[in-house]
C-alpha cells in the first residue's frame, strides 16, 4: 500500500508529461499518432531553443504541431514535412540537420575528435611502453615492436 | 617542444571559439528566406476585413518593409515609435502583419500609438507567419521592388539598427534600380 502512495507523485509527473502533447484532436490510427509524436520530437522550438515542439508550450510550437498534423492528414511524408520546416526556419529547426557545407563540421566532429583522441592515445601508450616516442628512434631499434608482434601472433593463433 | 606547442595551440583555438561565442546571440537564427521570393499570402486587412492584402501588394517596384507585430509583444511596443517616425519621414512604405492578435486590441493600439502601416494584414491563426519563418515578434523584413526578401531583422527596431542595417541596404536597392 505504501509503495502505491510512493507511485503517486510519479504518476502525477507522467500525467503532466503526457499533457504537453496536444491531447485533443489525436489521430485515430495509433501508428499515425506514434509517427506524429516521433516527428514533433525531431523539431526544435525556436522560441525556447532547448525544447522540441513536443515539449514546448510556446504558441509557435502549438502552431507548428497543428501544421504538422494537418499535413499528415493530407498524406505528406515525414521528409517532406521536415523539408517544409527547413525551407522556412532553416537547418536549426531540426535536431538532426541535413548534411551540407554549413553542417559538415558538426556531423564530422565526433569522428574527427575520435581520430585525434585515438592518435594521441596511441602516441602516449607507445611513449610509455618504450619510455620514449618511437619516431625519435631508428625504426629497427623500437623496443616495443617485438612485444606487439608477439601478442598479435598469440592472439591470432588463439582464435584459429 | 611539439609536446607543449600542440596542446597550447589547441587551447588557444578553443579559447578563441568560446570568446567569439560569448558575443553571439543564440536566439538569432538566420533566415533561409534571404534572397528568395517573399512567400505568397492573401489575408484580410485589419482596418477593412473585407479587403485583401497579399504578397502581390508588396511588389511595388520599390523597396518596402514588412513588419510582424502584435499587441501582446513587448518588443513591438518598444519599436513602434521608430516605425511611426520612419513612416512620417516617408523613408519607405511599411506594411504590417498582425500576428495571432486580437482584432479590437490591434485597432485600439494603432489608434492610440499611431499607424505607421500602409496596410496591415491579419494573420489570426499564424499560418502565414509559418511561411515567413516568423518565430519571435517583432520581426522586420526588407523586400526589394520585385518582392525578393533582402534582409530580416529580429527584435525591436531601434535607430542604431535602422541606420546601420536598413538604410544602407535600402539606398543600395534604390541605386541598383536607377
Amino acid at each position: 500500500m505504501r509503495a502505491l502512495w510512493l507511485l503517486l507523485p510519479i504518476l502525477v509527473l507522467l500525467a503532466t508529461e503526457a499533457g504537453a502533447i496536444d491531447a485533443r484532436d489525436p489521430f485515430d490510427d495509433p501508428d499515425k499518432q506514434a509517427r506524429y509524436e516521433r516527428l514533433i520530437r525531431e523539431v526544435r522550438c525556436l522560441v525556447c531553443q532547448n525544447e522540441s515542439i513536443a515539449d514546448s508550450n510556446a504558441p509557435l510550437a502549438a502552431d507548428l504541431r497543428r501544421e504538422i498534423r494537418s499535413q499528415m492528414r493530407d498524406g505528406v511524408s515525414d521528409d517532406e514535412i521536415l523539408d517544409f520546416l527547413i525551407t522556412r526556419y532553416g537547418d536549426f529547426v531540426v535536431y538532426r540537420p541535413p548534411l551540407g557545407p554549413h553542417t559538415i563540421l558538426l556531423w564530422a566532429a565526433p569522428l574527427l575528435l575520435l581520430a585525434i583522441g585515438g592518435f594521441a592515445f596511441v602516441r602516449v601508450i607507445r611513449a610509455r611502453a618504450g619510455g620514449t616516442l618511437d619516431d625519435e628512434l631508428p625504426p629497427d631499434s623500437r623496443p616495443e615492436d617485438g612485444v606487439l608482434g608477439d601478442t598479435q601472433d598469440a592472439k591470432g593463433s588463439g582464435q584459429q | 617542444m611539439w609536446r607543449f606547442l600542440v596542446p597550447a595551440g589547441i587551447l588557444v583555438a578553443l579559447i578563441a571559439f568560446f570568446f567569439v561565442g560569448l558575443f553571439r546571440d543564440p536566439s538569432y537564427v538566420p533566415s533561409p528566406l534571404i534572397n528568395r521570393p517573399a512567400p505568397e499570402f492573401q489575408l484580410p486587412q485589419l482596418q477593412a476585413p473585407s479587403a485583401v492584402l497579399g504578397s502581390a501588394d508588396l511588389r511595388r517596384g520599390e523597396p518596402v518593409l514588412l513588419n510582424v507585430w502584435a499587441t501582446w509583444c513587448v518588443g513591438c511596443r518598444e519599436e513602434h515609435a521608430k516605425l511611426v517616425s520612419i513612416a512620417e519621414q516617408g523613408l519607405i512604405p511599411i506594411y504590417g502583419l498582425n500576428w495571432k492578435d486580437d482584432r479590437d486590441a490591434a485597432l485600439h493600439w494603432l489608434e492610440r500609438l499611431g499607424d505607421p502601416y500602409v496596410a496591415t494584414a491579419v494573420d489570426a491563426d499564424g499560418r502565414v507567419a509559418i511561411d515567413w519563418g516568423v518565430y519571435g515578434a517583432p520581426e522586420t523584413f526588407l523586400l526589394d521592388g520585385d518582392g525578393t526578401v533582402r534582409y530580416k531583422h529580429i527584435g525591436p527596431l531601434d535607430t542604431q539598427t535602422w541606420e546601420r542595417e536598413f538604410m544602407p541596404r535600402i539606398r543600395a536597392l534604390r541605386d541598383g534600380r536607377t
